[in-house]
C-alpha cells in the first residue's frame, strides 16, 4: 500500500502556508479514541421518555382503523399517537432538496412532482416500515412492549417494486392525487443524436441494473428534544447532516420561530447522506417534547435503519453508444429510470446528477439522456455517497467496456481516445449543470489520471497471464473506470472567527461534522488565512446558535464551502489584527507581518507583539481597550462563501481480479486508485476519505445489496442477511494522485467525501467481465455475488 | 430491538438448571454464550420467561479426554478454548479447523460448542463437524441422562433432540484412529459468515490396497440439518481417489442435493459448490490418511 499521506504537500498549487498540505494528527482522535464522544446516545436528559414506532408490515394497505387503547394501558406508557392525533401538523417536505433552481426550470422546465409524507400514516401505507403509531413510555423495552399492543387493520392494496412496472398505463397509484407513479421527469439533448447514431461504424446498447445498496452509518440515527423551561427555548440533538435545515423545518411543522429552536449536531457516526435529509422522527421527537413537558429520546435500532432509513442506487439504465471507426463516440443515448421508493424525497438531486455526470471525462458531441423518478412501494431513496454518479459511472463505463470488445480496442485505451484534454479547461461540455448554469468542468488532467492507473495496473502483464490461461480455474482480468465529481455544491456556507482577549481563536463553521475531521482540516486552514499556530484555534461545527446560518455537510461541499469560508474570515481577521498592532505599536501596517501569532515589523530587530498581548491588553481592569477603532476588544468576522461554480474532482479506478470458475469467487488481487481534488488540505485525512469511499464502493460492488421480494418485504433487513464488508474485505489500495487546483476558490481545493465510491461499482465489473472474457459474458448488474458469477458463467455456457 | 421482559438465574448444579426448565410454570431458555439467543431475544424471535445461565455450573466447564480416548466437551466450554486445545488441535484436528470458521475471534470467545450443537443452525460448521466425527450427546432431563448420536440428534433447522425442559451437558467426539484423514471445506460470502454450502469429510486409507476402506461426507447449508449422503460414501469406498472417483463422487452429490435458494445464493450455486467443495475436500483428507 503507498500512502499517500507519508508526503506532505507544501510544494502543491498555490498553497504556500505552514499548515495547509501537512498530514496533522485529527485533534478528534484522542477525544473519540477514549470513549469521550459526544453522539447523540451520550447525552444524558433526566426524566426522559423514549419513543418507539410502529412500523407497517405492508408495502401497500390502506389503514381501516387503529385501535390504541389496550397499548395506552400498558405499563410505563405515557402516550401512544396515531396519525390522527398528529394530523394538525403539516405533513414533511425536504423543501431545499425538492426546489428546482430557476436556471434548470427555464432551461429544460423539469417535472417535479412534491409527495408530502404525513407524520404519521393516516390512510394508507405505502412502503414497509413507514411510521404508523408512535409510543412514549418511560424507557424503550416498555415502549416496545405497548407497540405489540397497537391494533391496525389493513387492507392489503397491490404492491410495485419494479419501477418500470409503476410506469405502467394500469399500474396501481401511490398517490392518488397525481395522475401516475412519477415523481420527477428530465430530459436534455445536445447536437443531433439520431444523426449521429444513423452514421455511427459501431453502436453498442445495453440495459445496465445499478441495484439498491445502503448507507449503514455505524451510529444509526438518533434524536433527542428538550424545552428548557426558564427560556421556553426547544433543545434538538440530531445526528443531522443539515442542522440548520433541520431547526427551519422543526419551526415550521411546530410554528416556532427559528430563533427559538437550537439544533445540535455533535459527534455523530457517519451519515453518508442518510442523515442529509429530513426525517418524520426528527420533527414528531421535537413535537412529543413539546407536547408533553417533558424530555424525549428516540434511538434508531439497525432493523429501522436497514428498512426504514433512506435507500440508495437503484437505476435502470438502457444505455446506447455510438462510434466511429477509431472509437472516438460520437453519440450518447440514456433512458434512465430511478426508483425513488414510495415518497419524492429529494426530488432531482440524485436524476440529475445522474444525468449530467453521465459523460464524466469524455467528450461526446450529440447527447440524449431522459431521467424518471419512479414512485414504488419501497423505503425511499435519497443520496448516498455519490448521489446518481455511482449509478451512472456503472453505466456509462459497462458501456464503454462493451464498445471496446466491440472494436477489439484495448478498454483504457478507447477511453484514452475520448477523454477531454487539459488544453481545453474550462471545458463546456453542453448539458446545464445542477446550479441551472452551463456546465463547464473548471480544470483537471483526465489523460494523466488514466496514464498513471495504467502504469500502475500492469495492463500488460495482465494480458500476458491471459495469454497463458486460467490457473486452478482461475481468470484473471482487469477494469478501469473514470468518472468526474463536481464538488462544492453551493449556495452558501458560512464561517464565523472570535478572537478571544486570551488570544485563543474559536472558528464557527455552518457544516457539520459525521467524522470528517473538520476541527483538524478547518483549523488548519485558519491557522494560515490568519497566521497564529494551528493549537490556538478551537472549531465550532454543527451548532445552531454557534452560526445562525448554514447548509450542511453533504455533496462533497464542507471543504469547499466552509472551507473557503473560513479562508476569506481568516483573511479578514488579519487584515484586523494588523491594522490594531499598527496603531499599538505606532507603525505603518503596510510593514507588519502576522506569523505564528505574533505581528512584527518587517526588519530583523523591530518591534512586535503578540496577538495576546494585543486581544487581551487591557488600559484598566477590567476595561479593554479598542483595538480596531471601534468600542470593545472585538475581533471577529463572520463571512458567508458563495462558491462560483463546481470544482470538478476525477479519478481513474484501475482492478485487477481473479474469478473462480468454480466457485464464482472474486478476489481482489490490486486494487488502484488515482484521483485529483485540487489541493489537498491534510492527506492524512484526504487518504482516509479515499479509502472509506472505495470500501463503501466494494461493498456495494461485491457485497450489499438491498433485496425486496415481489411482496414488497424487504429480504435483507439485518446483519445477517444485508453484507457489508469489513477490514477482511477490503484489498490494501495502490494510491495515487495529482493536483490541478480549482480556480473557483481561493484555495484551489474540491470535494473528496464521495469520490471513491463512485467507481469501484463499475471498475470490478469490468476487471470480471474481463477475466470471464473465455465465457463471453456481459455483467449488467451487481453485486458480483459467487452465485451471481457462476449463473453468469452457467447461462453462457449454456448458450 | 429490545426484548421482552425475562429473568435470569444462574445455578450452580446441573440438577437445578434441570428443575427450573422443567418447571411448567414459565418458560425457560438455556443461555451460555448467547450468540444466537441474544440476538433472537432482542428481535422478539424467542420470548422466554426465564434464562438459565448455565456458565456457573463448574462440571459443565470441563474439556478433556476419557479413559476411553473420547473427547467430551462441557456445555459451558466457550468455542475459542476448544479450538486452542492442545489434545483438541491433536486428535480432532477437523473440530479445531470447523471453529476456527466460526464468525471472528470476539464470537469464538463467547460462543460454546454445546450451544451451537444445541441451537442447530444447518449452515452452521459445528452441528456438520459433529456429525462427520460421529459425535454423540449427552442430555439430562427430569427423566434422566440419555446420550443420542449425531443422526438422530440434529431433527430440523434450529430443532434437536433437546426437549423443553432438557439440557445437552456434553458433546462426545471419539478418536479418530490410524489411517483417517480429514478435511472441511466451506464456501462463505465474507470471512466468518455462515457457510453457503460447506462438507466435512473423514476418509479411511486400506492401507493393503491403498484405497478408501470407509468415508464419512456430511454436507452443511445444504439442507434443513447436516446431510450425510451415503451414496456418496459409497461411491468413494474401494477407490483411489483419482479423477474418475472423485468426478463420480461429485456426480452423486450433484443429483442428490437438494438445498434451497435464499438471498445469498441459488440452490443450483449450492449444489455446484457442494460437488466442487466435495472433490476438493477428498483429495486433501486421501493426502492426510
Amino acid at each position: 500500500m503507498s500512502h499517500a499521506s507519508d508526503r506532505d504537500r507544501s510544494d502543491q498549487g498555490n498553497s504556500n502556508g505552514t499548515w495547509i498540505g501537512r498530514s496533522v494528527p485529527r485533534v478528534e482522535d484522542d477525544r473519540l479514541l477514549r470513549g469521550n464522544g459526544r453522539y447523540v446516545d451520550d447525552i444524558a436528559l433526566p426524566g426522559a421518555v423514549e419513543a418507539a414506532f410502529l412500523r407497517s408490515p405492508h408495502a401497500h394497505a390502506r389503514i381501516e382503523s387503529v385501535d390504541v387503547t389496550a397499548a395506552l394501558t400498558a405499563p410505563g406508557v405515557v402516550a401512544v399517537w396515531t396519525g390522527d392525533d398528529v394530523a394538525d401538523l403539516p405533513a414533511m417536505l425536504n423543501k431545499e432538496e425538492l426546489r428546482t433552481p430557476p436556471g434548470l426550470a427555464a432551461l429544460l422546465d423539469p417535472l417535479v412532482r412534491m409527495t408530502p409524507m404525513p407524520l404519521l400514516a393516516r390512510d394508507k401505507v405505502l412502503y414497509v416500515g413507514q411510521p404508523v403509531a408512535v409510543v412514549l413510555a418511560e424507557n424503550r423495552y416498555l415502549a416496545e412492549d405497548a407497540l405489540e399492543l397497537v391494533e391496525v387493520r389493513y387492507a392489503p392494496l397491490r404492491v410495485l417494486v419494479d419501477p418500470e412496472h409503476a410506469l405502467g398505463e394500469d399500474a396501481v397509484r401511490l398517490h392518488e392525487d397525481l395522475p401516475d407513479n412519477t415523481a420527477v421527469a428530465v430530459a436534455t439533448r445536445v447536437g443531433d443524436p439520431e444523426a449521429a447514431f444513423a452514421g455511427a461504424h459501431a453502436v453498442v446498447s445495453e440495459r445496465f441494473e445499478a441495484h439498491r445498496y445502503v448507507a449503514s452509518p455505524i451510529e444509526t440515527r438518533a434524536v433527542s428534544a428538550q424545552v428548557d423551561p426558564y427560556s421556553g427555548r426547544l433543545t434538538v440533538w440530531s445526528g443531522t447532516q443539515t442542522p440548520h435545515r433541520l431547526r427551519d423545518a422543526i419551526a415550521h411543522t411546530l410554528g416556532l420561530e427559528s430563533a427559538t429552536v437550537h439544533v445540535i449536531a455533535a459527534d455523530v457516526g457517519g451519515g453518508f447522506g442518510q442523515k442529509g435529509i429530513l426525517y418524520v422522527e426528527e420533527l414528531l421527537v421535537p413535537h412529543a417534547a413539546r407536547r408533553l413537558g417533558r424530555p424525549v429520546l428516540w434511538r434508531e435500532d439497525r432493523n429501522e435503519n436497514l428498512t426504514a432509513s433512506s435507500h440508495a442506487r437503484e437505476q435502470i439504465h438502457r444505455i446506447e453508444l455510438a462510434a466511429d471507426a477509431e472509437g472516438r463516440i460520437v453519440a450518447v443515448r440514456d433512458r434512465i429510470t430511478v426508483n425513488f421508493g414510495a415518497y419524492n424525497m429529494t426530488g432531482l438531486v440524485v436524476p440529475y446528477n445522474s444525468l449530467c455526470h453521465l459523460l464524466g471525462p469524455y467528450r461526446v458531441p450529440n447527447v440524449h439522456i431522459d431521467v424518471t423518478g419512479v414512485l414504488t412501494n419501497t423505503t425511499f431513496a435519497t443520496p448516498y455517497r455519490g448521489a446518481g454518479r455511482p449509478e451512472t459511472v456503472f453505466a456509462m463505463e459497462r458501456a464503454m467496456d462493451r464498445l471496446a470488445a466491440e472494436l477489439g480496442i484495448e478498454p483504457a485505451q478507447l477511453r484514452a481516445r475520448n477523454l477531454v484534454r487539459p488544453d481545453e479547461m474550462p471545458y463546456a461540455t453542453g448539458l446545464v449543470d445542477r446550479s441551472g448554469s452551463p456546465q463547464s468542468y473548471d480544470s483537471g488532467d483526465f489523460p494523466e489520471l488514466l496514464r498513471r492507473a495504467v502504469a500502475k495496473a500492469d495492463v500488460e502483464g495482465v494480458r500476458a497471464r491471459q495469454r497463458e490461461g486460467a490457473r486452478d480455474g482461475k481468470y484473471v482480468g482487469i477494469g478501469f473506470a473514470m468518472y468526474i465529481e463536481a464538488t462544492g455544491l453551493g449556495p452558501f456556507e458560512t464561517a464565523r472567527i472570535d478572537v478571544a482577549p486570551s488570544g485563543r481563536v474559536r472558528l464557527a463553521i455552518g457544516a457539520p461534522s459525521q467524522g470528517q475531521g473538520h476541527r483538524t482540516s478547518m483549523a488548519q486552514i485558519a491557522a494560515d488565512a490568519i497566521g497564529v499556530p494551528f493549537d490556538v484555534i478551537d472549531v465550532v461545527g454543527g451548532d445552531t446558535e454557534a452560526t445562525p446560518f448554514g447548509v450542511g455537510t453533504i455533496a462533497s461541499r464542507a471543504l469547499v464551502n466552509a472551507g473557503n469560508a473560513t479562508h476569506r474570515a481568516g483573511r479578514l481577521v488579519r487584515e484586523k489584527i494588523v491594522e490594531a498592532a499598527a496603531r499599538r505599536l505606532g507603525v505603518d501596517a503596510g510593514g507588519l507581518d502576522l506569523s505564528d501569532g505574533i505581528v512584527r515589523a518587517g526588519e530583523p530587530g523591530g518591534p512586535s507583539i503578540s496577538l495576546a498581548e494585543l486581544a487581551g491588553k487591557a488600559p484598566l481592569p477590567g476595561i479593554p481597550e479598542p483595538t480596531d477603532g471601534r468600542h470593545g476588544t472585538e475581533i471577529s468576522e463572520t463571512v458567508h462563501f458563495r462558491p462560483p461554480g463546481f470544482a470538478v474532482a476525477s479519478g481513474a479506478h484501475a482492478a485487477v481480479v481473479e474469478v473462480d470458475e468454480h466457485t464464482g469467487e472474486v478476489e481482489i488481487l490490486h486494487y488502484v486508485v488515482v484521483h485529483d481534488a485540487g489541493n489537498i488540505v491534510n492527506p492524512m485525512i484526504a487518504e482516509g476519505q479515499v479509502t472509506g469511499g472505495i470500501a463503501q464502493g466494494i461493498g456495494g460492488a461485491l457485497y450489499e445489496e438491498m433485496v425486496y421480494g415481489p411482496d414488497g418485504q424487504p429480504r435483507t433487513g439485518t446483519y445477517m442477511d444485508y453484507l457489508v464488508p469489513t477490514s477482511s474485505e477490503i484489498p490494501d489500495l495502490d494510491m495515487d494522485e495529482i493536483f490541478t487546483p480549482s480556480p473557483m476558490n481561493d484555495l484551489g481545493v474540491k470535494g473528496l467525501g464521495e469520490g471513491g465510491a463512485i467507481a469501484p461499482q463499475a471498475v470490478l465489473a469490468g476487471a470480471v467481465e474481463d477475466a470471464l472474457r473465455p465465457f463471453d459474458v456481459v455483467v449488467r448488474r451487481g453485486p458480483l455475488s459467487p452465485s451471481r458469477v457462476r449463473a453468469l458463467i452457467r447461462a453462457a455456457a449454456d448458450a | 430491538m429490545k426484548p421482552t421482559s425475562f429473568d435470569y438465574t444462574a445455578p450452580s448444579t446441573v440438577g437445578e438448571a434441570v428443575a427450573l426448565l422443567g418447571d411448567e410454570e414459565r418458560e425457560a431458555k438455556v443461555v451460555a454464550g448467547g450468540q444466537s439467543l441474544i440476538p433472537m431475544l432482542n428481535m422478539r424471535l424467542a420470548r422466554p420467561e426465564l434464562l438459565v445461565d448455565i456458565t456457573r455450573i463448574p462440571e459443565l466447564g470441563r474439556l478433556h479426554v476419557d479413559g476411553s480416548g473420547k473427547l467430551r466437551i462441557g456445555a459451558a466450554v466457550r468455542q475459542a478454548r476448544a479450538a486452542a486445545d492442545g489434545a483438541v488441535r491433536e486428535g480432532w484436528p477437523l473440530l479445531a479447523v470447523a471453529i476456527g470458521r466460526i464468525g471472528h475471534p470476539q464470537i469464538r470467545h463467547r460462543g460454546t460448542v454445546c450451544g451451537s450443537l444445541a441451537h442447530h443452525d444447518p449452515a452452521a460448521e459445528l452441528p456438520t463437524a459433529a456429525v462427520c466425527l460421529d459425535a454423540r450427546f449427552v442430555i439430562t432431563g427430569p427423566r434422566g441422562t440419555r446420550t443420542v448420536g449425531a443422526e438422530d440428534f440434529f431433527v430440523a433447522t434450529f430443532s434437536t433432540a433437546v426437549e423443553a425442559d432438557e439440557l445437552l451437558t456434553e458433546a462426545v467426539f471419539p478418536p479418530l484412529p490410524a489411517h483417517h484423514g480429514w478435511a472441511f471445506e466451506e464456501l462463505t460470502r465474507r470471512h466468518g459468515d455462515f457457510a453457503t454450502v460447506g462438507v466435512a469429510v473423514v476418509l479411511e486409507r486400506d492401507t493393503a490396497t491403498d484405497t478408501v476402506r470407509s468415508a464419512r461426507v456430511v454436507f452443511c447449508g445444504a439442507g434443513p440439518v447436516p446431510v450425510r449422503l451415503p451414496a456418496v460414501e459409497d461411491a468413494l469406498v474401494g477407490t483411489d481417489v483419482g479423477e474418475h472417483a472423485l468426478a463420480a463422487a461429485a456426480r452423486v452429490a450433484l443429483a442428490r442435493l437438494a438445498p434451497a435458494d435464499d438471498v445469498h445464493a441459488t440452490a443450483e450455486y449450492r449444489r455446484e459448490g457442494a460437488a466442487h467443495l466435495l472433490v476438493r475436500a477428498c483429495t486433501t483428507a486421501w493426502e492426510r490418511c
